[in-house]
């Protein structure tokens, strides 16, 4: 691995057990408001990270429980009943970013992961 | 604990589990019936109470389940014992047992028959050769799909009225050479008289279906196989045909009830009073297409066997209800083509008159027919049956208007537009559940419904055949006015205005940032948060269809512009089913040199893309993974191929035929023209998708008039027409202007294009957009032939900025380094392709991997294996 040369730059960490270690996923930088990206866990899971327009930062599982596609962080992201959510691409269905929990069908939950900028 | 109760329980026993039946089960549950009796239904079907009524709608891609009126919490909720696929076979009334084909005997106290009918099918020879068919249930389907699919090329139906007509449509819709055979003189004797008969086959036969009336079947004749391969006829020809699907009326299924001395009629039907009891045994009731009921009819349609089953859990319940007859109203939607009757259609009433309108040429019959003292006693309606809730509604009444005024198409002459709110309250507005208009305005003023699927889930109006649903939506909205309500007309959540309206302030005050857009003119609650999938991506289309008017970039992935688009403008590319992309070139007019041909074929080789032509003349590469898109283009783009937009709510295809140069009939170059509009109109960003296609001449290969804007050469230059729609419901386009000659033609499809991205709603297309706009085809003639708003130069300029502005998507971002970046599958792992995008082999191709998808929804600890499975294959 080579040393990241800006050391200004904050990084995305994601914390994968509870109060476990924080895992570093990538510079702050590359998150750009309102659109996601998707990181792989050591374990091979995928996680969809956002950030919005007030920079918070909000990571679920990136895989959509209705298509089984990891396709999640290309959603479009929004605010419903001033709770943010993203919208899977494929069939649409929303997701709350914060819980994990799916607004179009209240039985289907996706994992949350603890997330910040350190 | 069960034991004691069943015996002192009282039982019901429900033979036949249709649409009628389950309807029984409702009204007993709402008068608490299922908690005081044991109720045990006997199914005869492989599965539950499904809507018979919508059957055909399977071939237009409703699933078994998606027709399902049964929810199985309902049947557990109410301790319902649901036998299915167990029929009764047996009734004996002494004892007061029903015997089921499994060997289960139920003592009932109350036995209640819903049995439906059977198809008739008539005695000709060989009627149960392999290749006949009925169409009834499910199963039957099922049936006539396997078998056109596998061995038919043409299919006869037998029998012209209601059901043959739909079956018809069905087997057209399975590709079938589809033919009628009708023994009356015309199409749907029943409902329609001789005028409607005509302007039905008209349109009917245009639709590429050939009817046959006026003969009879003989004979089916069979081959050395023993299956189905033609027709005799009555009239001495034969017709070929590889099935036969018999659709010649249907008859109630009353054995049951005879073999164990029901009284039943004549001609079928089991007897039964007002009540729906049975004349013959006070524990045994009937009701639905098997019962004759007390005015001596047996009903076909649905609604008033929703009546019956109303009745009879009344009477159960002790409460007082008859069932003294219904009306026979029916509106459809047969093969796209619009057909009601109501009330006295036939005009049988004494002294009655007629008015009629009729116009071959269109394909519309509308007859009222009238009382002496100006009571509209019923009617028919061919071709356009919009005015049919209305004229229902006013059925026995004297309407507040001439009843010419109500059939006159709008435009001629047709002084008003009767709205609902001219109905009397008692008026029946859903005949499915015999909802009044009054039960609906209830639904709002007093239960405070605010939306139509409100109401419907309130009163039930609107969940049987459909038909009453534009009436509904227009009570509603106006009870809503009415009581001060303000109808929210907004886009979505964030958004109070239309499209249309923000269309208009982004124009007027040059707003080029979503989020000003947001802050400055949303919804108080909205402001300040980030807006939403419904208008994120609508804002971003009309900042960019405006954007070197007002100053914005018109690059879609340029800063706040790239957190608005829909993922397959985001990536440039079309997302399919397992998360990975389809990449379509411009085929500008379907018109390529092989030079280009073998790039396409060298560039899916390399990387394992498969192929396909598409519906819009060009190619498809399906299979890319999000971090090949950049190579690929980089070749594409080397190769001199741009963006074809095969992604965005924009311009896609404009189609050609090979016209003049090659065709001996052509009359004008329509390739060259095809390649011209493609480019002028690439990259322009609309409410939906624009499709285009020109002809050389009127035999219209290229499909002009089925497409947003259609152009078809003649010998003085080229006709335009406007608002054609294939897909889901298709439309005729319109013919805007004729014999236009080339500048003329391009300044007219500006003023039109520029007008429609103005006005149109969200994901319009410009189809539903001309049917919506008040005025129709004459304003928009009138706005951009006639400048009537004197806004042409404005229209023709945004255009004129737009075609300069232009720049390829692909090119601009091969060479930008920072957009590249987000192509890949992970951030923290660029090299790494996502595993779940994984691809089997398919017909010398390959497809996803589909069983891969379904094993990733398996709970998180399963995970390791299926990844690890997955770099196995
Ligand atoms: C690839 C293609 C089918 C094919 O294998 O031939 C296709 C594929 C899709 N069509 Fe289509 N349509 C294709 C030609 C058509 C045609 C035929 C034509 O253009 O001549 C029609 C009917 C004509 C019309 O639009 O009026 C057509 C009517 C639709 C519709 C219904 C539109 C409507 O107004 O009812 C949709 C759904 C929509 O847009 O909301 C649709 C939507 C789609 C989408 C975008 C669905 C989706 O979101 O995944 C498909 C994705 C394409 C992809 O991933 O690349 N597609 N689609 C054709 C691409 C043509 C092209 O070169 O661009
Ligand atoms: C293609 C098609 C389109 C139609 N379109 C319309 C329309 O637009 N408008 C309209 O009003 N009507 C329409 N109808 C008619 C409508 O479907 C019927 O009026 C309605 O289904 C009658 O309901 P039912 O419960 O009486 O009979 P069914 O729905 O036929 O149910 C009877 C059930 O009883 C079962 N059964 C029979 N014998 C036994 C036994 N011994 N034991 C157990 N079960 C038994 C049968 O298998 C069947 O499942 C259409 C029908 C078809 C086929
Ligand atoms: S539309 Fe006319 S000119 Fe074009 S290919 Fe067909 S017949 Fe030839
Ligand atoms: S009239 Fe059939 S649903 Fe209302």
């Amino acid at each position: 691995m080579t040393l990241a040369l800006e050391t200004t730059d904050l990084k995305v960490q994601l914390q994968l057990t509870e109060a476990g270690d924080w895992f570093a996923v990538c510079d702050l930088s590359t998150l750009f408001p309102g659109r996601g990206v998707a990181a792989l866990l050591p374990d091979g899971r995928q996680v969809a990270l956002f950030r919005d327009r007030n920079g918070r930062l909000y990571a679920i599982d990136n895989r959509d429980p209705f298509t089984g596609a990891a396709v999640l962080s290309r959603g479009l992201t929004g605010t419903h009943q001033g709770r943010p959510f993203v919208a899977s691409p494929l069939l649409k269905q929303r997701f709350d970013l914060e819980s994990g929990q799916c607004l179009d069908d209240e039985s289907v939950r996706v994992t949350a992961y603890e997330v910040r900028a350190a | 604990m069960s034991t004691a109760t069943t015996e002192t329980t009282p039982t019901i026993v429900l033979v036949g589990h249709g649409m009628v039946g389950q309807r029984f089960l409702e009204a007993l549950a709402e008068r608490g019936l299922t908690a005081t009796h044991r109720v045990v239904v006997l199914c005869e079907e492989p599965r539950p109470a499904y809507d018979r009524v919508q059957l055909t709608s399977y071939f237009s891609g409703k699933t078994p389940e998606d027709l399902s009126m049964t929810d199985m919490a309902f049947i557990e909720e109410h301790g319902i014992e649901l036998r299915i696929g167990d029929p009764a076979e047996s009734i004996d009334r002494e004892a007061k047992k029903v015997t089921a084909r499994s060997g289960l005997v139920v003592d009932y106290d109350i036995l209640v028959l819903a049995t439906g009918s059977y198809p008739f099918v008539p005695p000709v020879p060989n009627k149960d050769a392999t290749g006949c068919f009925v169409y009834r249930t499910i199963e039957d389907l099922l049936a006539i799909e396997e078998y056109a699919q596998a061995r038919a090329t043409t299919g006869a139906v037998v029998g012209g009225g209601l059901l043959g007509l739909e079956a018809a449509g069905a087997l057209k819709g399975l590709g079938l050479d589809a033919h009628i055979v009708e023994f009356a003189p015309r199409l749907m004797p029943v409902q329609v008289d001789e005028g409607g008969g005509a302007a039905l086959l008209r349109t009917i036969e245009d639709m590429g279906l050939s009817v046959h009336t006026g003969v009879g079947t003989q004979e089916i004749v069979v081959g050395e196989d023993g299956a189905v391969t033609g027709m005799k006829l009555s009239d001495g020809s034969e017709l070929g045909t590889d099935m036969v699907v018999f659709s010649a009326g249907v008859r109630p299924r009353d054995q049951l009830a005879r073999d164990c001395g029901l009284t039943v009629g004549e001609r079928g039907g089991i007897s039964v009073d007002e009540q729906c009891r049975t004349v013959t045994d006070p524990h045994v009731f009937a009701i639905g297409e098997c019962a004759l009921a007390a005015d001596g009819r047996v009903y076909g349609l649905v609604a008033p066997g929703y009546e019956q089953a109303e009745t009879a859990a009344a009477t159960i319940a002790a409460d007082e209800a008859a069932f003294t007859g219904a009306d026979l109203s029916t509106k459809l939607k047969l093969l796209g083509v619009d057909v009601a009757s109501f009330g006295d259609a036939h005009g049988t009433a004494e002294d009655c008159l007629d008015v009629v309108y009729s116009d071959s040429r269109s394909g519309l019959y509308k007859k009222l027919v009238i009382g002496r003292d100006g009571t509209l006693l019923g009617g028919i309606l061919v071709g356009d049956a919009d005015a049919y809730g209305t004229l229902r509604a006013f059925t026995g009444s004297v309407p507040p208007v001439a009843p010419e005024a109500l059939v006159l198409p709008a435009g001629a002459g047709a002084p008003v537009q009767l709205g609902p709110s001219a109905l009397p309250d008692d008026a029946v507005i859903c005949s499915c559940h015999n909802v009044t208009k009054g039960t609906i305005r209830g639904a709002v003023t007093d239960h405070e419904c605010t939306t139509v699927p409100e109401v419907k889930k309130c009163t039930k109006a609107g969940t049987g055949c459909g038909s009453c649903i534009k009436v509904l939506g227009q009570l509603v909205t106006a009870e809503l006015e009415a009581s001060g309500v303000e109808v929210d007309k907004g886009l979505c959540g964030c958004f109070s205005q239309t499209r249309e309206e923000l269309y208009e302030i982004v124009l007027a005050l040059r707003i080029t940032s979503y989020q000003e857009l947001l802050d400055r003119h949303g919804r108080e609650a909205a402001r300040g948060g980030d807006g939403c999938e419904v208008c994120k991506p609508t804002v971003g289309s009309i900042i960019a269809s405006l954007a070197p008017t007002i100053g914005a970039d018109g690059y879609v992935l340029e800063g706040e512009q790239a957190a608005l688009q829909d993922t397959n403008d985001h990536f440039l590319a079309n997302l399919q089913k397992n998360g990975s992309y389809s990449v379509v070139p411009r085929i500008p007019g379907g018109e390529i040199a092989p030079e280009k041909l073998i790039v396409i074929g060298e560039i899916a080789r390399d990387f394992g893309l498969y192929t396909k032509i598409t519906g819009g003349q060009r190619i498809d590469m399906f299979g890319a993974r999000v971090e090949q898109l950049p190579s690929i283009w980089a070749r594409l783009v080397d190769a001199g191929f741009e963006s074809g937009h095969a992604y965005g709510k924009s311009l896609r295809t404009v189609k050609s035929c090979v016209g003049q140069t090659w065709c001996r009939y052509g009359v004008q170059d329509s390739v060259r023209m095809a390649i011209d509009l493609e480019l002028r109109y690439r990259g322009l960003r609309s409410p939906h998708k624009l499709k285009s296609a020109v002809s050389g001449c009127a035999r219209e290969c290229a499909e002009a008039q089925s497409k947003d804007f259609g152009v078809i050469a003649t010998s003085n230059g080229w006709n335009l027409y406007v608002g054609g729609n294939g897909g889901a419901t298709p439309r005729h386009a319109d013919l805007l202007a004729q014999d236009l000659s080339d500048a003329e033609l391009i300044r007219l499809i500006d003023r039109f294009l520029m007008f429609y991205i103005r006005t149109a709603d969200r994901l319009e297309r410009t189809s539903t957009w001309l049917e919506r706009i008040p005025g129709g085809l004459d304003h928009v003639r009138d706005v951009v032939v006639h400048n009537s708003l004197g806004i042409c130069d404005e229209l023709e300029s945004l255009m004129a900025a737009h075609v300069s502005h232009y720049r390829d998507e692909w090119a601009q971002t091969i060479n930008d380094p920072e957009k590249l970046a987000r192509f890949v599958s992970f951030v923290n792992a660029p090299d790494t392709p996502d595993p779940v995008v994984a691809f089997v082999p398919e017909r010398d191709q390959m497809k996803p991997d589909l069983p891969l998808l379904s094993i990733g929804l398996r709970p998180a600890d399963t995970l390791e294996d299926v990844l690890e499975g997955s770099t196995q294959r």
